[in-house]
């Protein structure tokens, strides 16, 4: 399966980008084949609401299961959640390893958003 | 006839001065309401002796959608400027909190699958004082947008004489306020932030083409620049309020300008006079 | 890198003049002025403007006349009241247009023009307590915060840029979206508050915004012996809320005379004022650093 994670650039050994909303890029990583790819997401995140939503709408698109992020808004994870992609919280750690927790089940998934919204 | 009392900076004293108007009105022998559409922070009824009378909830109109019809199209989040629409796997999920109600997604909607529900936004409760009634709105918190409550407690404007006692600022809220009375007084203080508040709410009621003066409160408590202000931009000075410790404190406890000292009382008598006067004449 | 936010709930509290009191103390800060509606923080701090940029948001419609055929369609459908039939001659007035976009979609003749609003101005400037971030919006535009966020975002990276150690925010009153916008990700806020039953009942308002970001609080009453019943009912309950009282000061008028001087009040000259003001400056910061 599809896997996004919030991330800087497309090094394994960089750390993970702690912001959904806002990360500027998401790595696409492939449980089966292993290989991994990087969408961007710096699109318009000044429209209003946009970040949460926009950010979501992007992975979704991207046709992933789950992501793997340091926090979520309402908005994202309203969005993500309604369209059956789980959520994952992690500590920020490099983006090899965060993989690795996932795939030994060692990350839990998030039951609801852990930050405010910005209204904006 | 409807009177708006307005001011770019907070705390000038608009909410004393307009049950202080009020109740100068009432006292002529005139049933007043008095509309408090300071929505955000209403204080209107701590300066009044006042019973209550209904209180009611406030809504706004919301989109609701049905996912059984929902093709995702996409057309209800293409015409949404407030990005509270987004479309994925093929279907809409709606984001209320920033809805303006503007109805154009559900009249865009090809499939007629987004109807409209009514999300509460805050309450409006009515009292009673004498020949006053008092209509008050208060924003729930955390709830985005005042002007829909302020719009709703304008709607109020069956008796004769209406006083509307404005959120402070020059922004909608303001606007959406002072919008139609038939006059406009700006209360300010002054001092260099009264000052340029003002000249910004001036700014606002000339774009709106409206008819207003102003209302000095504390009048000596600093310099003459706004009174050199009003003077060069030739806008009338109806009132004058000097600065008293035994005002503030009256204030304090709940007691508005009006009651606090005798000759205050003559002041805005007269004032009133005056102001119902400009509200009648046409520019 | 933290950040203060300074809000009142009620407006007219002297929010700004502590604001710039602050700054003043201050040794190592930017200054954002995020009360966007009437700004006054710039009058007292004469910033020279160094940066400036146009403020965009949202949309606004008009009519071209020589398309219009009168139908009528767009007053039916505005929801704002904001078209005006002047004799068959339809116009959209400005300071009512929500910038939906209903009339621009279902004009049959295309005769609505719907573009970007200028909203405002925002401004990076220098100051004699360091960098400034402020803005203007202009009359009758939509308050949504946007701006101040703006505000926020130029000043936290003019922070990181000159390495600062703190932002201190003048936030706007209310408890609106200016006021949400000003305090979502602050480390600390301080609430302004004076001592009258508008003060404190506006108080429990703010209050409970604030709860519900979960942000740590004190509460300062300003002009504190005008009634001191009512200042020692709002420090109760700031303890009941699980805030800190950070202090009160007393009526003086070098609150007004050192703003007709364009002076923060503890470069007037007041002695007694100005340790009051230190005194609750530093209960502020230990109370910052001990949470972090």
């Amino acid at each position: 399966m599809k896997i996004a994670i919030s991330v800087n650039s497309s090094d394994l050994e960089d750390k993970m980008d702690m912001r959904f909303g806002r990360a500027k890029k998401f790595m696409v990583y492939d449980t089966e084949s292993k290989t991994n790819e990087l969408i961007d997401n710096t699109q318009n995140l000044n429209a209003a609401q946009g970040a949460g939503i926009q950010s979501a709408q992007n992975v979704i698109n991207a046709g992933v299961e789950a992501i793997i992020t340091g926090h979520t808004g309402p908005k994202a994870y309203k969005l993500l959640s309604e369209s059956g992609v789980k959520i994952y919280h992690s500590e920020e750690k490099c983006v090899k390893d965060i993989i690795a927790d996932f795939t030994n089940g060692i990350l839990k998934e998030a039951d609801s958003a852990d930050v405010e919204g910005h209204w904006i | 006839m409807i009177i708006a009392v307005a001011s770019g900076k907070g705390g000038t004293g608009k909410t004393s001065v307009s049950v202080s108007l009020a109740k100068a009105i009432a006292e002529l022998d005139s049933k007043v309401k008095l509309l408090d559409c300071d929505v955000e922070e209403p204080n209107a009824n701590l300066l009044l002796e006042c019973s209550r009378i209904s209180e009611t909830d406030f809504s706004v109109k919301i989109p609701s959608l049905d996912i059984s019809c929902c093709t995702g199209c996409g057309k209800c989040a293409a015409i949404c400027e407030f990005n509270c629409i987004a479309v994925v796997k093929e279907r809409a999920v709606i984001f209320p909190d920033l809805c303006h109600s503007c109805g154009g997604c559900s009249l865009v909607c090809p499939e007629k699958c987004i109807s409209e529900i009514e999300s509460k936004t805050g309450v409006i409760t009515k009292y009673s004082s004498g020949k006053i009634h008092l209509v008050q709105g208060i924003l729930d918190i955390g709830k985005a947008m005042s002007p829909p409550l302020i719009r709703e407690i304008k709607k109020n404007t069956e008796s004769e004489i209406v006083i509307i006692d404005c959120p402070p600022g020059t922004s909608c809220p303001m606007v959406t306020a002072v919008s139609n009375a038939d006059y406009v007084i700006l209360v300010t203080e002054p001092t260099p932030f009264g000052l340029h508040d003002m000249t910004l709410a001036v700014d606002t009621l000339r774009k709106m083409k409206m008819n207003f003066g102003v209302v000095i409160n504390r009048s000596d408590s600093g310099d003459d620049r706004v009174e050199n202000y009003c003077r060069k931009e030739n806008i009338e000075v109806i009132m004058k309020i000097r600065e008293s410790i035994d005002a503030a404190r009256a204030y304090s406890k709940g007691i508005p300008l009006y009651d606090a000292l005798p000759e205050i009382k003559q002041d805005f008598i007269s004032a009133s006079k005056t102001i119902m006067k400009r509200a009648g004449e046409k520019i | 890198m933290k950040e203060l936010v300074i809000i009142s709930g009620k407006g007219g509290t002297g929010k700004t003049s502590l604001s710039a009191a602050f700054a003043s103390l201050a040794e190592n800060a930017v200054i954002a002025d995020c009360d966007v509606d009437a700004a006054d923080l710039h009058l007292v701090l004469s910033p020279e403007i160094v940066k400036s940029g146009l403020f965009e948001s949202g949309k606004l419609a008009s009519i071209d006349e020589s398309k219009c055929v009168s139908c009528g369609k767009c007053s039916e459908l505005c929801r704002f009241d904001a078209v005006k039939n002047n004799g068959g001659v339809f116009s959209i007035e400005e300071t009512s247009c929500e910038g939906c976009g209903v009339c621009a979609h279902f004009c049959p003749a295309g005769a609505v023009i719907f573009e970007d609003r200028k909203c405002g101005e925002w401004y990076i400037s220098k100051s004699r307590f360091g960098t400034v971030s402020h803005a203007k919006l202009f009359a009758g535009a939509e308050n949504s915060g946007k701006l101040v966020s703006l505000v926020r975002k130029n000043a936290k990276e003019k922070a990181v840029e000159e390495k600062k150690d703190l932002i201190i925010t003048d936030g706007p009153p209310g408890i609106g979206c200016p006021v949400i916008a000003s305090i979502t990700g602050a480390d600390a806020v301080l609430i302004v508050t004076e001592p009258t039953l508008s003060g404190e009942h506006d108080l429990e308002r703010i209050a409970s915004l604030i709860k519900h970001f979960r942000i740590p609080f004190s509460v300062c009453v300003n002009r504190f012996d005008v009634n001191e019943e009512i200042t020692s009912r709002i420090e109760k309950k700031t303890l009941e809320l699980g805030g800190m009282v950070a202090g009160r000061i007393p009526y003086n008028k070098i609150f007004t005379q050192s703003q007709i001087r364009s002076l923060t009040v503890t470069e007037s000259g007041c002695s007694e004022i100005e340790n009051i003001i230190k005194n609750i400056w530093e209960n502020i910061c230990r109370r910052m650093m001990m949470t972090i």
